[in-house]
């Protein structure tokens, strides 16, 4: 009954399709970064070939993971999060289906460019102008649409999960807009309309709040729906939820400049984004603790409960990812560890860790709620989730031992007061970790694959056979 | 029961009130990147030439790029290093190569000098880059032959057998294009690099038959050697 009630209420077919495109991108997305990572460890990968040698993949690689998985992940979880915490139906129907296939044409329209070579060479922003154009449309409209519904919704008070889907827009909306300035020469060529040291700084505002709000206040309105939800218990603390909004908020825009320490950004830019860095430990740890703790007196469910394991574990990436990027921030330890693969394997903790098994623990929720079905083997959830925590623990750990190698090598001295490796001897000895890297991430991808399966089949399951509540509810 | 939890007047506020909601976050998320980017056009020891104008050339009358001979001072890029460095950036090399050199002693041993903000004043975008899976390359020029140059980007591992760079041999296949490379210096004139009329109503000649090689080597050739820095001069704090 309840299921069919719902069903007519809200808009969940977009939110399918999306679901469903999150798991073709997520596969995708991993599978692009294993070739890339293979394309360093065996550089005869690259064919020769333009349009697959490391410096056009490697752009369509993170534009695939963040854009396409990360996309989609983020749009079918607000629009379903926003209709059940607001009790309404999506404000336009037409109006997320135009989100939907207009997010869709970008990813089309990415994954033929970018190979042939159409780049702003922004990091995170390499689209060209005209695509840039679409994306902000797109944007808005996944924004107005989201914020209509707020307005319509029945209940009295605006939901923790939407503060933060509802930050992530208005963020998102600046940075894209002000980074992507630029003056068009050709259809696919544009010049940035900044240069030198405020194009930097432009650049990593928007390039670390890609991380700070589309992939971290996004994922947290993730969290703070689906673990609750997952769980079956209210959030631990409200108040916490409120500190760890606003301090969020505030803070995570000053972190850009961490990425130019040393560099010829001003030492007072540079300070200010490690200082605040710093400070933002507190709310980070304190939205981990909060996601973690809501479990607090049914931890056993994590015995049973597969996707509850997702969720949890992603929350630990998180901590552990809001530990270390601080940490890197600071300029004793930027100094060692830029321009090297700590950097990589800091932001894959994060990417694996935090963002891939939220979205995944939040895949399997829709996939029970959204087909009315069980999840078609929950014995390959748990194979998922084994396989996606050992490929993280290969990655990260081959990218701190070949960053903290390779940083050291760079500034070591021989007894004469030499340096002791060329840059190149520092390029061999990383051979080893990045087989070790194109591993890890293999393993991950092949969960990725799993889950694939698993959803296809789950659907196809539903759709032969409904379960006997659903059947006997529509007879 | 739910008008119970809030736990300040504000916040209940906010969450009431989705328009009110809106307008706080558009206000307290603008704040941290005004703060840190505004100022960096209007402090002046942001650029080291407004304390030093000799890092920057500046054209007499009647000069063109042609004019311009190595440690002059940072100039825009001839038509053919314009060519080259799109060309850089079409390929993605900052993915794995810096142009920022840091203040450190191993840095200015095996680069150079270390960067300044003013070397990168006609680049649009700036390429320092994040990552150094090869060389930085800031001050690449002159470091190699032109013929070290074409040799490494067919083929790198000829030259350095523990590199991991793609090969690029068609770079030798492909030829410019003489107009386009108009179109991007005057789309660069508009975002105030200062390109005379001479240097534009040359440009076209100047990349005619030149293969996309010739315009890659020049662009590293050219890195690094624009200005002369002194290093008994303190630039930046």
């Amino acid at each position: 009954m309840e299921a069919t009630a719902a069903e007519q209420k809200y808009n969940f077919d977009v939110v399918r399709w999306f679901t469903v495109a999150t798991v073709i991108y997520f596969v995708v997305g991993t599978l692009l970064g294993v070739y890339i990572a293979a394309e360093l460890a065996w550089p005869y990968l690259n064919f020769d070939s333009p349009y697959i040698s490391f410096g056009r993949l490697r752009p369509l690689h993170t534009n695939a993971v963040i854009f396409a998985f990360g996309g989609c992940v983020l749009m079918g979880t607000a629009f379903y999060s926003v209709q059940r915490t607001c009790g309404v139906r999506i404000w336009s129907d037409k109006l997320a289906w135009f989100t939907f296939w207009g997010w869709n044409l970008i990813i089309v329209l990415a994954v033929i460019t970018l190979p042939l070579g159409f780049t702003q060479a922004k990091e995170y922003a390499e689209l060209e102008w005209p695509i840039d154009i679409l994306i902000a449309i797109v944007w808005l409209s996944f924004a107005f649409n989201f914020i209509m519904t707020l307005a319509n919704r029945k209940s009295t008070h605006i939901y923790v999960s939407n503060w933060f889907y509802l930050g992530m827009m208005v963020m998102i909306t600046y940075l894209h807009v002000v980074n992507s300035l630029a003056i068009p020469v050709e259809l696919f060529k544009s010049y940035s309309l900044f240069s030198s040291v405020q194009d930097a700084m432009i650049q990593w505002w928007w390039g670390h709040n890609a991380v700070g709000f589309y992939l971290t206040a996004g994922f947290l309105g993730i969290m703070y729906y689906f673990v609750p939800k997952q769980a079956d218990r209210p959030i631990f603390s409200y108040r916490l939820s409120v500190l760890h909004f606003w301090s969020l908020m505030f803070g995570y825009v000053w972190l850009g400049s961490h990425h130019l320490q040393y560099t010829a950004l001003p030492d007072w830019a540079g300070s200010l984004g490690a200082a605040i860095s710093l400070a933002m430990i507190v709310p980070s740890w304190g939205g981990a603790v909060n996601g973690m703790m809501t479990l607090s007196g049914a931890w056993d469910k994590l015995r049973t409960d597969y996707v509850l394991r997702f969720l949890i574990m992603s929350l630990a990436f998180y901590a552990m990812s809001t530990f270390e990027g601080p940490v890197m921030s600071l300029k004793v330890v930027n100094a060692l560890s830029h321009y090297t693969d700590w950097t990589i394997g800091h932001v894959h903790s994060g990417a694996l860790g935090w963002v891939g098994l939220i979205g995944a623990g939040a895949v399997y929720h829709l996939l029970t709620r959204l087909w009315n079905a069980d999840i078609y083997s929950v014995k390959l959830v748990n194979l998922h989730f084994w396989l996606a925590t050992i490929g993280i623990a290969i990655y990260t750990i081959a990218m701190w031992i070949s960053g903290i190698m390779q940083g050291l090598m760079w500034r070591d001295y021989d007894e004469f007061g030499a340096l002791t490796y060329t840059f190149a001897e520092s390029v061999a000895a990383m051979h080893p970790y990045y087989v070790l890297r194109a591993t890890g991430g293999f393993i991950y991808s092949v969960g990725g694959l799993i889950m694939l399966y698993n959803v296809v089949m789950t659907i196809r399951q539903a759709s032969s056979e409904p379960r006997a509540s659903v059947a006997a509810a529509q007879a | 029961m739910a008008d119970k939890i809030y736990s300040t007047k504000f916040q209940d506020k906010m969450e009431r009130n989705i328009w009110a909601l809106l307008l706080m976050l558009m206000f307290i998320l603008s704040i941290g990147g005004i703060v840190e980017i505004v100022p960096l056009y209007y402090l002046d020891n942001t650029m080291e030439h407004n304390a030093r104008p000799e890092i920057i050339w500046q054209a007499k009358d009647g000069q063109t790029l042609d004019d311009w001979k190595p440690g002059d001072g940072i100039r825009p890029y001839t038509a053919l290093e314009l060519a080259g460095r799109d060309i850089y950036v079409r390929e993605g090399c900052y993915l794995c190569h810096s142009q920022m050199i840091r203040p450190f002693r191993d840095e200015k041993e095996r680069y150079g000098h270390y960067s300044l903000a003013s070397e990168s004043i006609y680049d649009h975008p700036h390429q320092w880059g994040s990552k150094r899976t090869g060389p930085d390359l800031a001050r690449v020029g002159g470091k190699y032959s032109n013929e070290w140059h074409i040799q490494h980007f067919i083929a790198p591992r000829s030259v350095v057998p523990e590199s991991v760079m793609p090969n690029y041999p068609w770079f030798q296949q492909r030829t410019l294009d003489g107009e386009g490379i108009v179109a991007r210096m005057k789309a660069m004139q508009t975002l105030g690099v200062p390109y005379g009329g001479k240097d534009i109503d040359a440009a076209a000649a100047k990349v005619d038959g030149k293969t996309e090689m010739d315009a890659m080597v020049a662009y590293m050739q050219v890195l690094g050697t624009m200005a002369r820095l002194d290093h008994g001069v303190v630039y930046r704090e």
